[in-house]
């Protein structure tokens, strides 16, 4: 089925229209959070109703897009050279997730190894702990902020430990999915799948419950830096989770559909990847957040 | 199954170009979009070399006469923002997106409808910046533009911040998904889309050095994104990333920040190397000297650019051995960076030279670079660094190594290519008057602010202390020159758009190597369709 020739689309409306929708929910989204956090601001449409306009257009645009890919895919103009493309641009597309986590683990421990210990009075911030805050301990986690608010740190044995597990089990199901995948047993493969589907839906269930209970012990956004990493670093994991969620979902209904083969499964193996990758970036925060 | 592909690739086989407004708002062309690129650029060059001349009006006398401060601000923000993320490097991704494939011998860009994407976010994301500036200079009430400075600094961005700071915000993560996109697009295409028998240490440097910037771009951006992510939630959720009162630190925020920021400066610079590795030998008629040695080189640059970025900070505040980590990598880039300098010399010893447009602007690049770098040496070192930061010494060096560094590389670039473009030459009249004003313009406009800067003038301020005058006044004019002649460019460029000229041969310039001089000039819609053999 697969041709020599490097496919190229003759023109695709879906880049420009994308590019519209994503500039209705970044307008949107900037309106949007100013109206509903600072008090001066007025509800307007190019707040809400924007970014919500701009996210179900930007949604739309990515489905159809992908819709004339997928064809193009079933109808066979990919070769083999255009496989390696994708394959090598969500390799890249998942190393530039890495440094985006990157970011929020590096303020992590620079928070950690230089600015508490300087705010309490060590190296080169003496000064600023004698005259600004003389009484502030330094601690990890921060359960008490320089200007005083306070907040309790989560454990890691109770629900975080058994997200850590439902992960690893899902990796583990996932690549049996995998195998039934290149040796072509659909109903392993359709059953495993789903079972990874579920496992990323508990997961998800189980961190918004995590997120009710340190709300109620008074872990919140606002507590400090510790409550600004806690929440930032699992909340875009949790993010991610749903994308790759998403991402197997679609890619299981196109198993049922007949979609791939043992050497046509790009978009499988390119959701896997990222499941993968998730998972890991978990492993990073359950040691580091979590744990130590 | 097969009879639908079939009458697909018959289809493609016509090898007619889409016409009208529908080729560009949808093209999947890498040469139309490069094009694209590269008026897109060149507008937000005018646009961002206006705020410029609206800096050095108010600067040309001391006190206070066309702007207040406040709008002050935004002009040396916006202009900053505006020249690099929307001047620079939507320039170099042009070039990327017209040179790469036509050098390596593929079809397109590996993913075209991407590649298209990438291009159209960026004018969403200036529009959205520019609209609010256009907003504080004519709207209603006193909504400011961003004026915290180009590297928007908290918590002047986040505490002190205007509301237009949250739009801010979001066209930077536009521009980011732009370049990320950009950026896999070239490291996929030099890496699967190569012409068999063209083996990487076959690559034009061009290539090279932007297959480098391309992995910079993925390293880097979604830090930038990270540290934009925590300006908006410090500055609308409550969280203290950058506030010292909730244990975190302002200056946290300058090392994300930097850490994006200095490989950024070699993501502006590196393509400029790629550029003028490509036309110094085409016109000393020699080989590159080195070749290896540039692509190691540039490898070198680029993992020593991720552990440089506190020379940034000196003066905030560090552990000793912080600071000395930083000033060593920082004077170790000169080596790599020396070799580059050293090769061009050498490529040009004893060659057979000839001095058309685009080896002047080379030629001009490579000394006047030399000069910025050497600033740079100057700033690097920590206990002279205090003396010289934020003083418009500063300013001098990177506006050596970005104007006659960068751009001067980048309008060589247009020079050398423009025959393979359009399909005729540019006016030779019109080039030289515009290399030559651009050249005196230039020096005149920059020279004496490495002075001013070592007598102790700060950056960013709307007004100077009286002993300042007269350079001040010979740098806004030279401002004002160097402004007025990229007028001339646009002459050149829009003739050639327009094909007025004589009618460029396949191969203008006799000592030029490389695919892109086998096709016709102007190169066909689509070049490449069976590779060629790469001997």
């Amino acid at each position: 089925m697969a041709t020599d020739k490097y496919y190229v689309p003759e023109s695709s409306p879906w880049p420009l229209t994308a590019s519209i929708g994503l500039c209705m929910t970044a307008v949107g989204g900037a309106h949007f959070i100013q109206q509903s956090t600072m008090a001066d601001m007025e509800p307007s449409f190019s707040g809400k109703p924007l970014f919500f306009l701009g996210l179900a257009w930007l949604l739309v645009v990515i489905a159809l897009w992908w819709r004339d890919t997928i064809k193009e895919s079933v109808t066979g103009l990919h070769s083999n050279q255009l496989g390696g493309s994708y394959r090598q641009g969500m390799l890249w597309f998942i190393f530039s997730e890495v440094m985006f986590f990157a970011a929020f683990f590096g303020a992590m421990f620079y928070t950690r190894w230089l600015i508490i210990p300087w705010l309490g009075g060590e190296g080169t911030g003496a000064m600023t702990h004698e005259l600004l805050w003389p009484e502030f301990q330094p601690m990890w986690p921060l359960t008490e902020t320089p200007g005083g608010t306070t907040t309790t740190p989560m454990g890691a044995w109770g629900l975080p430990a058994i997200n850590t597990a439902i992960l690893l089990v899902s990796s583990i199901t996932l690549t049996i999915a995998h195998h039934a995948l290149l040796e072509g047993k659909r109903g392993t493969l359709i059953l495993f799948q789903a079972a990874t589907v579920a496992l990323g839906v508990i997961f998800l269930g189980l961190q918004a419950l995590e997120y009710v209970h340190a709300y109620d012990m008074g872990l919140t956004l606002d507590a400090g830096i510790y409550g600004s990493l806690f929440f930032l670093l699992t909340g875009f994991h949790g993010a991610h989770v749903t994308i790759g969620t998403i991402f197997l979902l679609v890619t299981l209904i196109r198993v049922i559909k007949g979609h791939f083969s043992e050497d046509n499964c790009f978009a499988w193996e390119a959701g896997a990847w990222y499941w993968h990758f998730v998972d890991v970036v978990w492993l990073f925060l359950f040691v580091t957040v979590y744990w130590l | 199954m097969s009879t639908a592909a079939a009458t697909h690739d018959d289809h493609h086989d016509h090898h007619h170009a889409p016409t009208g407004l529908k080729r560009w708002l949808f093209s999947t062309n890498h040469k139309d979009i490069g094009t694209l690129y590269l008026w897109f650029s060149f507008a937000m060059f005018l646009v961002g070399g206006f705020m410029a001349m609206v800096i050095r009006a108010e600067l040309l006398e001391p006190g206070m006469q066309f702007v207040d401060p406040e709008f002050f601000n935004q002009m040396t923000t916006v202009h900053g923002l505006v020249m690099v993320f929307g001047a620079v490097m939507p320039a170099t991704v042009g070039l990327a997106n017209w040179m790469i494939p036509l050098m390596i011998g593929a079809p397109d860009m590996a993913l075209p409808r991407m590649n298209n994407w990438s291009f159209w976010i960026l004018p969403f994301a200036f529009g959205i910046l520019i609209f609010a500036v256009l907003m504080s200079a004519f709207g209603a009430g006193n909504p400011s533009a961003p004026n915290f400075g180009w590297t928007f600094y908290a918590p002047l961005s986040t505490k002190y911040g205007p509301a237009s700071t949250d739009l801010f915000i979001l066209s930077v993560h536009m521009m980011g998904i732009s370049s990320i996109m950009g950026a896999i697009n070239v490291v996929v295409t030099v890496f699967n889309m190569r012409a068999p028998g063209m083996t990487l240490m076959k690559m034009p440097l061009f290539v090279w050095t932007w297959l480098i910037t391309a992995f910079l771009l993925i390293a880097v951006i979604p830090v930038l994104a990270g540290a934009v992510t925590m300006m908006l939630t410090d500055r609308h959720f409550g969280t203290s990333f950058f506030d010292a009162a909730g244990g975190g630190d302002p200056v946290l925020f300058q090392h994300v920040f930097w850490f994006f920021g200095h490989p950024e400066v070699y993501i502006m610079i590196l393509p400029s190397f790629g550029i003028v590795s490509a036309i110094i030998p085409a016109f000393a008629r020699k080989p590159l000297f080195g070749y290896a040695s540039m692509v190691y080189a540039t490898a070198s640059i680029a993992l020593l650019s991720f552990v440089v970025w506190a020379h940034h900070m000196f003066t905030v505040g560090m552990p000793l051995a912080g600071t000395l980590f930083f000033m060593y990598m920082t004077m170790l880039i000169s080596v790599p960076t020396g070799v580059k300098v050293f090769n061009w010399v050498a490529t040009m010893w004893r060659g057979s030279m000839t001095f058309e447009l685009p080896m002047k602007w080379a030629i001009a690049f490579v000394i006047l670079f030399t000069c910025g770098g050497l600033s740079g040496l100057m700033l690097a070192m920590t206990p002279i660094d205090f003396q010289y930061h934020d003083t418009y010494f500063v300013v001098a060096h990177f506006h050596y190594v970005l104007v006659t560094g960068a751009i001067f590389s980048i309008f060589a670039a247009a020079y050398y290519w423009l025959p393979k473009w359009s399909g005729v030459m540019p006016s030779k009249l019109l080039g030289e008057l515009h290399f030559w004003n651009s050249l005196i313009s230039a020096n005149l406009l920059f020279f004496p602010m490495h002075f001013v800067g070592l007598a102790g003038m700060p950056r960013r301020y709307a007004d100077y202390a009286l002993q300042f005058a007269d350079y001040n006044f010979w740098i806004s004019i030279g401002g004002f020159w160097f402004g007025l002649s990229q007028v001339i460019f646009l002459v050149v460029a829009v003739r050639c758009a327009m094909k007025k000229g004589e009618p460029a041969p396949a191969k203008p310039w006799e000592g030029a190597e490389g695919l892109e001089w086998e096709v016709p000039s102007p190169a066909p819609f689509h070049t490449f369709d069976t590779p060629p053999v790469i001997k």
